[in-house]
């Protein structure tokens, strides 16, 4: 028996690690695209850009535990180049890995701008890093979570930073207006100017062009501007892929369709039954934990596979404050109440924003995951 | 089964509480309080879930 791991980040480290905890003894291979053996990435936009922060980025465990006490055969540097799920074959570096079961856990990647850099991996971070070192004028392109963990991470060393968004409000999508514009404020407090509704022409050697003519000096410019599944290695491999994003479509359950095949963490496209089945493609650290591991026991176990009801949950570090975002911003209403945030869909509280209340966070996720009512949910917002 | 929480590692991101409310709580200071130390055995699944959910690793079970 042979369980493929595609992807050698935090989902598919879990998925290891959760199949050898139910006692699976076949052989497994772990293949990854980067060099490196699996490393955690949210420290890569926040502590690491401290310039008192670690030097190095310690991977999650020595290879020694991954080979002998996991028993894992790494292929590392080895970025996976087609599936054929007839045969039961992953295409690695001109090979065949042959499986019985799979999970695909292949990430996304950033979404590149010519000119610009983007941080998703180890190579990026230690870039940016050096370029803050050396007190670079920053320019960030896109008011999201890492660009804007870009501009906290200058402006704690005192640099002068841009964010450039091309949107009226920041984090629309993510957090709704209302929560977007207050996210927005924090980035004025803090020096970092940003500016909205502004498209980006060109990045070139003096800076970033904007379309009304003006040009921002800059010596790093960072793109934080989305990530794409890592898919192209599927596209003909037969695999639903998503209209939309190119992510892998799977059941509740995180199967693919072809026997064996599942997918799971920022890759992986699938329908939330604790949010009336809408389709979610989650990139979020706590999610990626969980599918990874769930995957590879409904692998290894069909006959146990539930369907999971993933409360999304996802933190951001700016200017030393700490954003905690629960549930979806998918909603029929948003209200503040108490200090928070919170998202009501039906008459279900569906989500909950806050900024520098990590006692109350989980509060509200336990609401969500346990269908609480929008009425109890508000009381408790006007006690808390 | 006991519960060791290294209080300077614990960043307060509260999985822990999310897994197992019964035994786990982000406190004041915005870092988790051990409800509990000494889980009994019935509750090993929550409180190893819980364990393994920390982004920070500042979890063990002994």
């Amino acid at each position: 028996m042979t369980l493929v791991v595609v992807g050698a980040s935090l989902a598919g480290l879990r998925a290891v690690e959760s199949a050898r905890r139910t006692g699976y003894r076949g052989r497994i291979v772990l293949v990854g695209a980067e060099e490196h053996l699996p490393y955690d990435r949210p420290p890569l936009s926040k502590a690491f850009l401290d310039v008192d922060g670690p030097s190095e980025l310690e991977p999650f465990h020595p290879e020694t535990v991954l080979r002998n006490e996991l028993g894992v055969e790494l292929l590392l540097g080895a970025p996976a180049e087609g599936l054929d799920t007839g045969a039961r074959e992953v295409a690695v570096a001109g090979t065949a890995v042959r499986y019985d079961t799979l999970v695909i856990a292949t990430g996304a990647t950033a979404r590149k701008l010519p000119g610009a850099r983007t941080l998703r991996t180890a190579e990026d971070a230690v870039a940016v890093r050096a370029a803050l070192d050396a007190g670079a004028r920053t320019v960030v392109i896109g008011a999201g979570f890492i660009g804007s963990e870009v501009a906290s991470a200058a402006r704690k060393r005192g640099l002068p930073v841009t964010i450039v968004e091309a949107s009226a409000v920041p984090l629309a999508r993510a957090v709704g207006e209302t929560a977007g514009a207050e996210l927005a404020a924090l980035h004025h407090a803090a020096g970092t100017e940003l500016r909205l509704a502004a498209e980006v022409t060109e990045v070139a050697g003096d800076g970033v062009h904007l379309a009304s003519g003006e040009v921002l000096p800059a010596d790093l410019v960072v793109a934080g501007i989305g990530a794409v599944p890592a898919t192209g290695w599927l596209e003909s491999s037969g695999l639903t892929l998503h209209e939309r994003d190119r992510a892998v479509v799977c059941d509740a359950t995180l199967a693919a369709g072809p026997p064996g095949v599942y997918a799971a963490g920022d890759v992986a496209h699938a329908p939330n039954p604790l949010f009336d089945g809408l389709g979610m493609r989650l990139e979020h650290w706590t999610n990626a934990a969980e599918q990874g591991a769930a995957a590879a026991r409904h692998a290894l176990d069909p006959a146990s596979a539930r369907p999971l009801e993933p409360v999304p949950y996802f933190w951001s570090d700016w200017y030393g404050r700490r954003i905690q975002f629960v549930g979806t911003p998918h909603a029929d209403e948003v209200v503040s109440a108490g200090g928070v945030t919170l998202y009501r869909r039906g008459d279900r509280i569906a989500g909950a924003l806050t900024v520098d209340r990590p006692r109350e966070i989980m509060k509200y996720r336990r609401r969500i995951a346990g269908r609480a009512p929008w009425a109890e949910a508000l009381a408790f917002a006007g006690a808390a | 089964m006991r519960i060791d929480a290294d209080r300077a590692k614990c960043d307060g991101l509260g999985m822990c509480e999310a897994m197992a409310p019964d035994f786990f709580e982000v406190g004041e200071d915005g870092t988790v309080v051990v409800l509990d130390e000494r889980p009994g055995e019935e509750h090993r699944q929550d409180v190893a879930a819980a364990v393994d959910a920390c982004p920070v690793l500042a979890l063990k079970l002994t």
